[in-house]
């Protein structure tokens, strides 16, 4: 990952504060704080119920961040619960945090999370004040095609999307564990419109960025080898793999056969996500 | 005696309220991967005829809901409305099947047994308000129940005549979807219900008639009451009560029952054996404590007294290491059993000092063959593969859930372990050095959190110090818990901060025993008072010495000063996690029992803690007699060489774990250097995981196991030194210092009562010391379970002796950090260590269906230098890949390095460095020794001891420095052609596979 070097007129110490929202079962948010630091944020980890009692703390960061985990126990369905209490108790602050400029990144159990709350989908009502809110949803994210739970490296390219944060055609390892990651689309047309709007923001590939030929490259059955979708603004960014656990020259799983790294990949997708947050408004 | 008829051997169900009925299938059009799992498990059952299979996940909500209300919660809650299509029944209303050819069975919790799902819909529930609705009448069960909806249906060109019979379905229902002990069955029957279990009979003080209880009636109290007292401490317990002039209450008798269980106690490991002619006064003191003491090693925080081993780390950390075992839940419910195996032994790292982050889980199973013939189940047993494959589920969504990779483990497959399968669990974490120790003063409020308590787990303590039989399946349902990992998730997010703001004195978990044994051993030394009545309960109607040794999950227990009481339940509450305040600890050193006012138990804690009798126990030992049958060349059996690698690489206990170790989250909290699979395919069996706990430091631990079943039978004291030696080598290959590595031990045995058993114990301990003292490596922590064996019509089996060492060790610098795949082609290939014929319960003699032979064991004198100087040579720099020999020998250990690195490797067999049989010095390979073939020799014997290491040809200078004066000998090379080679003693061309040869058979065999 040697692109976008280009030297960095904002300080990101002082300028991103992030978010870590945190909830019953969320149990990777040791590793998302401490991957949103080394990017340079400054980052508090806050329990759901503070910000359901207090929205308005939203108001002091520019980027929201909701870790994987097994919030509520996956009971009933993954991120079903959480997305439930975030549709019922947040869901228009949290489209206001983005329509101002805020950041969101859900990862696994946060993506799916996100997914439950809707953010990805068109508002059902397009002059309604609340983007999806309300609106049908299109996308899920469901039980691996093997029904079974799959922890394993994998390898993501990043898809012409529209995050601009991402840099187009970049291929990177990361950590997948989860037992309902397989992306499902509604029908033909859902994933054409996701493709349409630049909502595809990473497919899983090959070592060699080559398309994934069914399991293990696709580890989970996903349509269309979809691993991480934005929204249309390409604020708000969900995927099932792990960047935050691969953050140090050894977390890769064979460092060991490889010449001496300075760091981990996931590092440079958290400082990207960082940086770009920086020039959000707060 | 009356206690046995308050206790809820069978509850019968109280009358429910008709409910609407929620049932969630996928879309029609829409593949269902649990219904296929299913189909799966029919095929292996011989079940024909079922063309597809479909999962509802059911839900039962309260009747008094609208019907509008319950499609709004269907629609937001419980069905996906792109993947679902929900069904929904009104109260009394039967839903109807998709089509006639669906046949259905339905799978509902027993009353009582916890439904976390039901929980937590409940929880969601009263967000949207429909909290006011669904409150129960008692205000504290859930309204909600959960169930499965099972359909199976046959092909549709056939006609209905297909349909299966109900007995088939009954039989599906058996062995594949439900487990009796747990759940209700329901055939073709849609007569659903909710319910709670039945309220015990309302009491008080109830007292027990002891004093004047003869023998014969003091046997029966104990067993009716399943209290699992020996008639001697029975008689202990009634002239206690005589001399007090009165008689013990319930409350009273079960918490001496489960103060003084084996489970507790040790009592047996602690007792007094008599052992050919000579006196042991404390086995465990005098041979494993001993060695630790002796050792005085510094870097020792904390060792036997908590509830887990500490040592000291980096940066004002400490490490803690806990392995315990949940043999018997297990072999009844194999998912609740390890779950509930899981989080006891977390619960036990929250609850050493003022607890620790846990930052590591490992696993270790030891269950039947996995192809075992049905006919060969005993009745009452489960089939070797539903055990495994429910244990690994069960440890998956526990270990899972709680966010705590699982990394290290093993299984191994044995015909002992049939009817009585063993499963270990263990937890590593992390804690700053200021928490590692606790104490509890007179003031102190006794605050329980976490979970609530209800009926589940009565009798755990007692019953796992039983011999199970086939009834067990019947009467010990109760001892059976289910875990709510997410329930445990929060009392740990809480703990921690109530830790860190020092909010607390004290911490211990509800483990075995309930609140008798947590409330118990925290008041030891001073005295404690509990209001039994405070404890919040799952359902109304619990008696009071119910509520006392309830070993319901997920509870912890808190000594809190009363000036940070209030702030303490803030933060409990802040996270959702239930904390309430029931008693006081005292300075009256008695334990005092009120229920509603009332006293219902007032024991004096010295006679709880030290009245146990100590009756001397004889012990023996004979070894097994078996004609050595040497090692005979494979051809003697009519196989190659060739073919006898690839049979060994596919045999149970050496085949790839992949399957187990994939389906648990080993990456979670971002800590991992080197994982429990690696190598150039991900494919290779890592010796140990290694860690890196702290951010700011590039100090690691490595955690590696070490166990030789196979070697029990024949030598139990070989045994224990063969699994030290085992897990401290696979500690030292990935780069653990073999000077800051300490030990767990973790037994598991037959019934100790019986002399031959007991013999074999001793045998093995004093063996544990003496290598523990070779090695300089202490015990920190360990756990017996010694009760093991299964009544088969009027014969008690006991499992082969087991122990399974646990290793954690620090590794001084993970830039370091060697893995066991081979790196690049033209390095040297050094075997470190002397290859003895000894081939005692290897893999090899196995395979060729051969008893006896000499078992491998450790030199003492030469294992420690050799450890130390591999480890020596690792931090040099100049390894470059390294693995352990254990199982199968150096032909499984060449092979698993070249198929891991994906590379080639030639062997000469002629540069083996070899040596005599430690036991009997009168072979060696070296020599043509009678019955010995040199080449199958050299190839699979199991001596300890040995490494083989990988190691770039510029280095080979300064690795071969390192080793001088040890064994050590460049036995072959890497190369980039992708094969096996091996080449006989006397020059000729033995083996010659291609390495995807190796590793299809490597990757074969069950997989779940």
């Amino acid at each position: 990952m040697s692109a976008r070097t280009h030297t960095k007129n904002v300080d990101p110490m002082t300028s991103t504060r992030a978010l870590v929202l945190r909830a019953a079962g969320i149990n990777c948010d040791g590793e998302t704080v401490r991957a949103l630091e080394m990017a340079g944020a400054r980052t508090d980890l806050v329990h759901l119920e503070r910000i359901l009692s207090e929205p308005a703390r939203l108001d002091d960061y520019s980027l929201l961040v909701i870790p994987g985990g097994f919030s509520h126990g996956d009971d009933v369905a993954a991120g079903r619960v959480f997305g439930f209490e975030m549709r019922h108790g947040l869901a228009r602050e949290i489209s206001a945090f983005v329509a101002r400029g805020g950041f969101v990144l859900g990862v696994c159990n946060g993506f799916q999370v996100l997914v439950e709350a809707g953010l990805f989908e068109p508002p059902s009502d397009p002059t309604g004040p609340v983007a999806g809110a309300g609106a049908v949803r299109t996308i899920a994210l469901t039980s691996n095609r093997q029904a079974r739970f799959e922890c394993r490296w994998i390898s993501l390219r990043v898809e012409n999307c529209a995050c601009p944060w991402l840099v187009q055609g970049e291929v990177f390892p990361a950590p997948i564990a989860h037992g309902e990651g397989r992306f499902f689309v509604r029908d033909a047309a859902a994933l054409e419109r996701l493709e349409a709007n630049g909502q595809i923001a990473l497919r899983y590939v090959r070592a060699d960025g080559s398309p994934a030929r069914g399991f293990p490259d696709n580890p989970n059955g996903s349509v269309s080898d979809i691993a991480g979708i934005c929204d249309p603004s390409g604020r708000v960014l969900g995927l099932m793999p792990h960047p935050e656990r691969n953050l140090t020259p050894w977390n890769h799983p064979h460092w060991t056969r490889l010449p001496p790294r300075a760091e981990g990949e996931g590092l440079a997708f958290y400082r990207r996500l960082v940086e770009a947050a920086s020039l959000a408004p707060v | 005696m009356t206690a046995s008829a308050s206790l809820p051997s069978d509850p019968a169900a109280s009358a429910a309220p008709e409910a609407w009925r929620v049932e969630v299938f996928r879309r029609e059009d829409l593949d269902d991967p649990e219904g296929e799992h299913l189909l799966a498990a029919l095929r292996e059952i011989a079940v024909e005829g079922v063309a597809r299979a479909r999962l509802g996940r059911g839900y039962l909500l309260p009747g008094t809901l609208t019907r509008g209300e319950v499609e709004k919660i269907c629609s937001e809650l419980l069905a996906d409305p792109v993947l679902d299509e929900p069904r929904i029944a009104a109260p009394g209303e039967a839903p109807s099947p998709r089509s006639r050819r669906a046949q259905r069975i339905l799978v509902a919790r027993k009353p009582g047994v916890m439904d976390p799902v039901a929980l937590t819909v409940g929880r969601a529930l009263q967000r949207i308000g429909l909290a006011h609705r669904t409150n129960g009448a008692e205000g504290e069960r859930s309204p909600v129940a959960t169930f499965q909806a099972w359909e199976l249906e046959c092909a549709p060109e056939r006609s209905a005549l297909c349909l299966l019979s109900r007995e088939t379905l009954v039989r599906i229902g058996r062995e594949v979807l439900s487990n009796e002990v747990i759940e209700d069955l329901y055939v073709e029957d849609e007569g659903l219900r909710t319910s709670v279990p039945a309220a015990s009979p309302s009491h008080g003080a109830l007292h027990v008639a002891l004093r004047e209880a003869a023998d014969e009636r003091l046997t029966e109290i104990s067993r009716d009451g399943a209290l699992s007292l020996s008639l001697i401490e029975m008689r202990v317990i009634r002239d206690h009560y005589r001399a007090q002039g009165r008689e013990p209450t319930i409350a009273e008798l079960e918490t001496i029952a489960q103060t003084w269980s084996e489970h507790c106690k040790h009592k047996t490991f602690c007792g007094v054996i008599e052992f050919r002619g000579e006196r042991i006064d404390n086995l465990l003191a005098q041979t494993i404590k001993a060695a630790t003491l002796e050792l005085a090693r510094p870097w020792c925080v904390s060792v036997f007294h908590d509830n887990a081993g500490i040592v000291a780390f980096d940066r004002g950390f400490d490490l803690c290491f806990k392995v315990e075992t949940h043999n018997h839940p297990s072999a009844l419910d194999p998912y609740g059993g390890a779950g509930t195996g899981v989080g006891g032994v977390i619960r036990d790292i929250l609850g050493v000092g003022l607890g620790a982050r846990p930052i590591a889980n490992t696993d270790a199973f030891f269950v039947g063959p996995a192809d075992l013939p049905e006919k060969n189940v005993p009745k009452g047993c489960l089939h070797p593969r539903r055990i495994l494959r429910g244990v690994v589920a069960g440890v998956r969504d526990y270990g899972n859930r709680m966010g705590i990779p699982t990394v290290n483990g093993g299984v191994w497959f044995d015909e002992g372990y049939v009817g009585n399968p063993l499963v270990y669990c263990g937890t590593v974490g992390l804690m700053p050095h200021w928490a590692a120790e606790k104490s509890v003063r007179a003031g102190d409020a006794i605050v329980l959190v976490g979970g609530r308590t209800g009926r589940d787990g009565i009798h755990g303590a007692t019953f796992s110090s039983a011999e199970l039989s086939e009834e067990s399946e019947i009467v010990s349902g109760a001892a059976v818990q289910i875990g709510d990992a997410i329930a445990e998730k929060r009392v740990l997010d809480a703990l921690i901060q109530a830790r860190d703001r020092r909010l607390y004195r004290a911490v211990t978990d509800c483990g075995a025993g309930g609140l008798s044994s947590a409330v118990g051993e925290m008041g030891e030394r001073c005295g404690a008072e509990v209001d039994l009545e405070k404890v919040p309960l799952k359902y109304p109607g619990l008696a009071p010495e119910e509520i006392w040794i309830s070993e319901a999950q997920e509870r912890m227990v808190l000594a809190v000063p009363p000036g940070q009481l209030a702030e303490l339940l803030a933060v409990f509450r802040s996270e959702d996690c239930e904390a309430t305040v029931i008693g006081s600890f005292t300075d009256t050193r008695r334990l005092l029992l009120r229920f509603r006012g009332e006293t219902v138990g007032d024991l004096d804690l010295a006679f709880l803690h030290g009245g146990t009798p100590r009756p001397v126990r004889k012990a023996s030992f004979a070894p097994p007699s078996f004609p050595d049958p040497g090692c005979p060349a494979p051809s003697a059996h009519g196989a190659s060489h060739e073919k006898t690698i690839l049979a060994l690489l596919a045999s149970p206990d050496i085949a790839s774990k992949e399957w187990i170790v994939r389906q648990y989250d080993h990456e979670v909290q971002g800590l991992s250097v080197l994982k429990p699979v690696v190598g150039a395919r991900m494919d290779g069996p890592g010796d140990a995981a290694v860690l890196k706990p702290l951010a700011d430091s590039t100090l690691g631990v490595a955690i590696a196991c070490g166990a030789c079943p196979r070697y029990g039978l024949l030598d139990p004291a070989a045994m224990a030194q063969a699994a030290i030696d085992e897990a401290l080598r696979n500690a030292v290959a990935v780069g653990g210092d073999p000077d800051r590595t300490a030990i767990l031990d973790n037994f598991s045995w037959g019934n100790c009562d019986k002399a031959d058993r007991l013999g074999a114990l001793v045998l093995a301990a004093r063996a544990c010391k003496e290598a523990a003292l070779a090695y300089g490596t202490p015990f920190i922590s360990g756990k017996d379970s010694l009760n093991n064996e299964y009544r088969v019509g009027g014969e008690s089996r006991s499992i082969p002796p087991t122990l399974l060492i646990s290793a954690l060790a620090v590794v001084p610098d993970v830039t370091r950090t060697v893995s066991m795949d081979l790196k690049a082609a033209g390095s040297r290939l050094y075997l470190v260590g002397v290859t003895r014929p000894e081939l005692g319960g290897s893999h090899y003699l196995g395979l060729l269906g051969c008893e006896g032979g000499s078992v491998p064991r450790p030199d003492l004198a030469l294992a420690p230098r050799i450890l130390r100087a591999v480890h020596a040579a690792i931090r040099a720099g100049t390894v470059r890949a390294c693995h352990d020999l254990s199982e199968g020998g150096l032909a499984v250990a060449a092979s698993e390095m070249a198929l891991a690195g994906d590379l080639g490797l030639e062997i000469d067999l002629a540069a083996v460095p070899v040596g005599p049989p430690l036991a009997s010095p009168a072979t060696s390979i070296g020599a043509t020794e009678k019955g010995f073939d040199r080449d199958a020799s050299r190839l699979y014997s199991q001596s300890c001891s040995r490494l083989l290491v990988e190691v770039a040809e510029g280095s080979a200078a300064a690795f071969e420095r390192a080793l001088s004066g040890l064994p050590c000998a460049a036995i072959g090379r890497t190369t980039s052609e992708k094969r096996l080679r091996i080449r006989s003693s006397a020059g000729a061309l033995l083996v010659d596979a291609e390495i995807q040869e190796l590793r299809r058979a490597f990757q074969g065999g069950f997989q779940g």
